[in-house]
């Protein structure tokens, strides 16, 4: 057997858990027993223990047992795979506790570039790509590579599969020098050196926690929840110490292979494997985890994933600019016959024998993400809205206008080859043929929209989503026309294309069946779906109030709401919120309390988009319930919000009623205000 | 090169003499000590209670611990702490010993010093919080005394070294607090130590290695007031131009080699000498010579402009002249063996202190109370000694190369405020943005027979001279440079690459001085590495980050004593990448090895690396280097992009 790593691993875990143990008997003696430790902006404590042991920590001091209870039981000295397994898990303990250690007191100990600990509202953020398999695993790059231009050139390789990055040690720097995409926004996280690298583990804990649903300290649970769903593995570059190998050992218990470009003595074939050729590292360590990369090969000089959704290109930036209100623009997604060549602009004519009208809107929100996608693209906004930026290196690179057209048709017809047999794009640059042609898109666009005006509740078929059972087992989403997904991301549009595309997919329709109540919304074949698919956990569910049986969450839903009892209404908040609300709780310490498919009637996960429907918690009062939101928020949903409020008889000047943080984050602080203000709710019957 | 293992051309001659005469030099008896016991070799032999010794046998059953099952890596860890401790006691009571005469001098019980540099008192006092406003100069002088005899003292487990917290950083302050290895008092930490390592205490290798941290920086402490306290009392170094090597020993002076480390005794020898010049003509010479052997040379150097004979490794070949009249020693260093040199000769060996006697040697018990009186004898007895010397048994190699030291950090500071007046450090830190220099090194440390002499010590210093690395250098390895005639502007034309040279050139044009600046600047003794630390903090000062990303690096390239392992740990847990020129004996467990060579850099930013090729070693120090400016470069890039986004 690997007598050398395992050696490694014993000594590594002997070495981080004296190093946990003198810092934090010091911090002790310093600090006080009683000086509180947490994490910023979790709902999960110290995520390693709370999924491993649950103890509720608290303060330092109670962190003492916890760590001699580690040391005491898994620093084994016999050497065999399985103690070297405890030894990491010991070592990532020890790691959990250093690094807690350094947030006491509200330090703030992460320099840009690097991050640190990532925070729930990030996570949630995540979890419907990495549920979807957008983001199709986690690798996590330890150390320093042999030179910045092949490590940098592995790291985009992982970044243009998708893949999210943890970055540690000097590959940060490296990737900074060679230019590469790091931070949140391009999913590669710089969390910094050394014990930092626990900032990983304890996001990929935290996703059993939130979208799991697996109580606190269940470590039999935590662990194979890891091993199936969280697709991690570990690069290792440059050379290995003790403690090092025992994190790779902390990383073996939880799933995750390691592979390195450093020779090893003897290999665990599918476990610690050696490879030092920089262009194989990748593809073996995604091999190793199982991970399978649909590839699509565009030709376009620029890498295309979704590490570059959230690349920004300023002005100064931009080699060439359209669109955007300052000239005209359009798209447009139409389905065509099987003859029809239309010579329009940035137009996708789509011809499918399984196409409908309705999935154009579909398909056109995706032009969005593909283009998106693109290293040194960038687009925003939609329709005759819509806004592109070519960035200066995209140009250097090479790219060429027609090659947005390359990448639309690769990825629409490997996204969707259920409903896309032909596919054709056709971008105009002269200003006076789109001035001609964007009429057909604004009758096009007028004639969807009263479409999708028509669409409610009333059709006889809803859809499942079961997409985050691959995260979330237990929770099962229902979506319909006036309800989409509490992610935001699923339209009942959407989820009747992706049934299209994929017939046995996480979208099923589902004949809603006898009505057993038409006020809270709750139907019969509904009840019996969700039952049988959230492993008979949920019985039944209400669509329409919050109060009894409400809708579960996985975990990934963009807002919160809860209910305030004082000002007889409830409340919102977003992931983009991180401050205090009237609740008393943080975003992530709310969505903490209903994430894994649990319900917890007067706390419900959604979609912002929900919040302007018409059945928003009809049962409860419908809008005129919502008393706080996030100032943020009313001017994400801005004229719709206004327009929801008039269709429900509240009048225009009733988003000025709903108080935000800039009146208070309690209820005793918003209740004179909406008193003053007469908002609806005081009005209304009492919620409980 | 020679047969023998050194470079040095002088003690190639007298080595050849060695042979002659059938004296069996420290090059013999280094090669009668190979090969090594691998267990000693690589610290896994126990000794430390008297069932052992103890080795680890890892494949052996019942063998791969000791007999109270001490395991690998607690045996080299506990090995290791105590080199430390030795040497942290010996650079420390040697500071502990000026302190008592420091605070002698300000109670007025002594006559035979005196404090010479009033400036350094107030600007020290002002450091460690000692009141000089309105104050008369000798109760400032008593404060500070006290103050630094209260730094053994101290048993409260509470406090903080004040030579400690007041000379580094805030950065690094927070770091030692954090792990627990700020020491409070220095005698406490030592004796903790050895306390922690007795059998049956402490077998946690990490928490053994942080009690060793512990007694290191203590050891800073001891350093960094002796240096104060020597400055005060016999003068802060100014830029001094004398010579090295063994040319420097004159066939018609009556030589006295001062040799050890206190600047105590040997300072007042010199101040002996000057007024003895005519009783040495009385005896036929034409005066009286000093030379420096091992760091009290180097105090003398500093201070008084005294001629280095030789270093560490060649002790015994300054005798082998026939023209070493008495070679008079205080502590550290020094070989058993120079008596049995001079028993072929006439040389008296004048041992001085009570720790420190020698069999069949003179021992004139060094009293500060009668310092001048105690120097005077000494000479005397050198004087007579001149008039038995048989003149055919004479033997001076002409081999000795100009030196220009006397470095301290007043005296740099002296020169980089010529060119920038507000912030002298920042004419370096200019130098290294500009690219003209790498960063910073330190040659610092001993000779070790385990290589060839000096050659390490050389070739570093060439190669990071030629790689654009401004030079410090202190203690056996500044004399190694100055022997080989390094430590000069000459130096800098041969050696220096064209970016150092850029620097050179506006140092000299503004530094104003009759002669030209040398390739590595002299900044002292061993103790002295505490101006070195101060320069490195100060760097980090300047530059607004901790001392971990400033371009610096230690080279010990044959560090050999126990106070070598001291000030290397110290340089590690300051944040300082510290290159050791022989394997190290921690080597035996991976544990400990991987501690001090890796995972220290996570949690202090410093490292040791063992490296004995000296090609090797210099490539790597200008890597760590680069390393350190491009992470830095790295930073700024990423924040700076941040910024431009904002």
């Amino acid at each position: 057997m690997s007598m050398e790593l395992f050696k490694g691993a014993y000594e590594g875990a002997v070495t981080a858990t004296s190093y946990a143990e003198i810092l934090l008997t010091k911090a002790i003696k310093v600090h006080g027993a009683d000086c509180p430790v947490k994490y910023p902006d979790t709902a999960y404590r110290l995520p390693v223990i709370t999924a491993l042991s649950g103890e509720e920590v608290n303060t330092i001091g109670d962190l003492a047992p916890i760590l001699n209870r580690i040391r005491t039981t898994n620093i084994r000295e016999e050497l065999t795979l399985e103690n070297a397994k405890l030894n990491g898990e010991a070592t990532l303990y020890a790691a959990e506790i250093i690094e807690a250690l350094r947030y006491i007191k509200g330090a703030k100990p992460d320099v840009f570039p690097y991050c640190g600990f990532v925070t729930d509202p990030i996570l949630r953020k995540f979890g419907v790509p990495l549920v979807d398999q957008t983001i199709p695993g986690v690798a996590v790059i330890v150390g320093k590579g042999k030179d910045s231009k092949s490590t940098a050139k592995l790291v985009k390789e992982l970044q243009s599969k998708g893949i999210m990055i943890f970055l540690a040690n000097e590959v940060i720097e490296q990737c900074i020098e060679e230019n590469v995409k790091i931070g949140s926004e391009f999913i590669t996280f710089p969390v910094g050196n050394f014990t930092q690298v626990i900032h990983a583990v304890n996001f990929a804990f935290r996703a059993g926690l939130a979208f799991g649903g697996i109580p606190a300290g269940q470590r039999q649970r935590a662990i194979e929840y890891q091993a199936k769903r969280v697709f991690a593995f570990v690069i290792q570059l440059g050379p290995n110490d003790v403690v090092k190998f025992a994190a790779e050992f902390g990383a073996m218990f939880m799933g995750f292979p390691t592979v390195t470009d450093q020779p090893v003595a003897e290999e665990i074939p599918d476990w610690y494997q050696s490879e030092p050729d920089y262009e194989k590292i990748g593809k073996l360590g995604l091999e190793m985890r199982g991970i399978k990369i649909k590839i699509v090969d565009i030709p376009v000089p620029i890498t295309i994933g979704p590490a570059f959704e959230g690349e920004t290109i300023r002005k100064k930036d931009a080699a060439v600019e359209f669109g955007g209100g300052r000239s005209t623009s359009f798209e447009l997604v139409r389905m065509c016959g099987v003859d029809s060549v239309f010579p329009l602009a940035f137009m996708v004519d789509i011809y499918g024998r399984k196409m409908q009208e309705d999935f154009e809107g579909v398909l056109e929100r995706r032009i969005h993400y593909n283009l998106n996608y693109g290293e040194g693209l960038w687009h925003v906004a939609q329709r005759n809205m819509m806004w592109v930026r070519i960035g200066k290196n995209a140009k250097a690179a090479g790219f060429k206008i027609r090659d947005f057209g390359e990448i639309l048709i690769a990825k629409f017809k490997s996204d969707f080859p259920a409903i896309i047999d032909r596919a054709q794009v056709t971008i105009i640059t002269d200003k006076d043929v789109i001035e001609d042609k964007i009429k057909i898109a604004i009758d096009k666009y007028a004639t969807r929209d009263a479409r999708l005006k028509g669409l409610t509740d009333d059709v006889e078929t809803y859809y499942s989503c079961l997409l985050c059972q691959s995260f979330a087992p237990n929770h099962v989403c229902v979506v319909s026309p006036e309800r989409l997904g509490l992610c935001g991301a699923v339209s009942w549009l959407d989820a009747k294309a992706s049934n299209e595309i994929n017939p046995l997919g996480p979208n099923q329709p589902i004949e809603k069946g006898e009505c057993l109540d038409a006020e809270k919304g709750q139907w019969k074949n509904l009840n019996d779906f969700i039952y049988a698919n959230s492993h008979s956990t949920v019985e039944a569910v209400n669509f329409y109030t919050l109060m009894e049986s409400p809708m579960t969450s996985c975990g990934c839903f963009e807002a919160i709401m809860a209910i305030l009892p004082m000002c007889n209404g409830v409340m919102i908040t977003t992931r983009e919120h991180g401050g205090e609300t009237p609740c008393g709780m943080t975003f992530s310490a709310l969505a903490g309390t209903c994430g894994g498919g649990m319900q917890t009637p007067g706390f419900m996960g959604l979609g912002r988009r929900y919040i302007t429907s018409k059945k928003f918690i009809k049962a409860d009062g419908g809008l005129a319930r919502l008393v706080w939101m996030p100032k943020e928020l009313k001017e994400f949903l801005g004229q719709d919000l206004i327009d929801a409020a008039v269709e429900a008889g509240l009048g225009a000047d009733f988003v000025d009623k709903i108080a935000d943080e800039t009146v208070g984050i309690s209820e005793d602080e918003i209740l004179p205000f909406l008193e003053e203000k007469q908002h609806p709710a005081l009005k209304l019957d009492p919620m409980m | 090169m020679s047969e023998y293992n050194t470079i040095d051309v002088a003690a190639t001659q007298m080595l050849d003499k060695a042979k002659e005469i059938g004296f069996l030099s420290t090059f013999d008896r280094a090669k009668a000590q190979e090969p090594r016991c691998t267990f000693g070799n690589t610290g896994i032999c126990c000794r430390i209670c008297l069932q052992g010794p103890c080795r680890i046998l890892p494949k052996k059953p019942g063998g791969n611990k000791g007999i109270c099952g001490a395991r690998d890596y607690t045996i080299v860890a506990r090995n290791t702490v105590r080199y430390i401790a030795g040497g942290a006691a010996a650079h420390s009571d040697h500071g502990r010993e000026i302190a008592e005469t420091f605070l002698h001098v300000a109670e007025g019980k002594v006559k035979d010093y005196k404090i010479t540099d009033t400036n350094k008192l107030m600007q020290v006092a002002k450091n460690v919080g000692v009141e000089t406003e309105g104050r008369d100069v000798m109760a400032i002088a008593k404060d500070v005394a006290l103050l630094a005899l209260q730094e053994f003292a101290e048993v409260d487990e509470s406090k903080e070294l004040t030579w400690i917290t007041k000379y580094s950083n805030e950065t690094r302050n927070q770091k030692f607090r954090d792990t627990t290895i700020m020491p409070a008092g220095i005698n406490l930490s030592l004796a903790k130590l050895l306390h922690q390592t007795h059998i049956g205490v402490d077998a946690d290798p990490v928490n053994i290695i942080f009690g060793g941290l512990k007694a290191a920086l203590s050891d800073v402490a001891g350093e960094h007031l002796a240096t104060d306290l020597s400055d005060i009392l016999f003068g802060t170094g100014v830029p001094v131009v004398t010579e090295a090597n063994l040319g420097a020993i004159k066939a018609d002076k009556v030589n006295i080699a001062l040799h050890g480390h206190n600047p105590l005794l040997s300072q007042i020898v010199v101040n002996a000498a000057k007024e003895m010049q005519d009783e040495a003509k009385a005896a036929g010479a034409t005066g009286i010579n000093l030379v420096g052997i091992c760091c009290t040379g180097n105090e003398v150097l500093m201070r008084e402009g005294v001629p280095i004979a030789t270093n560490f490794a060649t002790q015994e070949l300054a005798i082998m002249t026939g023209a070493m009249d008495a070679m008079v020693v205080d502590v550290q260093c020094i070989m058993p063996s120079i008596r049995t040199a001079a028993e072929c000769y006439h040389t008296k060996i004048v041992t001085t202190m009570p720790i420190m006697k020698i069999p069949g040697s003179y021992h004139m018990a060094f009293d500060e109370l009668h310092a001048m009186d105690s120097a005077k004898e000494i000479i005397r007895l050198a004087i007579d000694a001149y008039k038995n010397r048989d003149a055919a048994k004479v033997c001076i190699p002409n081999i000795k190369n100009t030196v220009v030291a006397g470095f301290s950090m007043e005296a740099m500071y002296n020169i980089f405020r010529k060119i920038n007046p507000e912030n002298p450090m920042q004419v370096v830190i200019d130098a290294i943005k500009a690219g003209e220099i790498k960063g910073v090194a330190a040659l610092i440390g001993c000779n070790n027979l385990k290589g060839t002499h000096d050659q390490n010590h050389t070739v570093i210093a060439q190669e990071l001279a030629k790689n654009d690395v401004f030079l410090l250098a202190t203690g056996c390895s500044a004399q190694a440079h100055a022997l080989a005639g390094l430590m000069n502007g000459e130096a800098v034309k041969k050696y220096a690459g064209e970016g150092l040279k850029k620097f050179y050139a506006r140092l000299n044009a503004a530094a104003g001085l009759t002669v030209e600046l040398p390739l590595m600047f002299h900044m002292g003794s061993c103790v002295d590495n505490s101006r070195v630390q101060d320069f490195a903090t100060a760097m980090a000062n300047e530059m607004g980050v901790d001392n971990a990303d400033i371009p610096f690096v230690v080279s010990a390239p044959e560090a050999m004593s126990e106070k070598a392992v001291a000030i290397g740990a110290w340089n590690v847990a300051y944040g300082n990448p510290t290159h050791v020129g022989v394997i190290a004996p921690t080597v035996g467990s991976q544990l400990v090895n991987d501690v001090v060579t890796k995972i220290a850099e996570d949690v202090f930013g410093g490292f040791f690396f063992w490296e004995p090729d000296a090609n090797k070693a210099s490539a790597r120090m200008i890597d760590i280097l680069e390393e350190r400016n491009w992470k830095n470069a790295m930073r700024k890039k990423a924040r700076d992009a941040k910024a431009e986004a904002n």
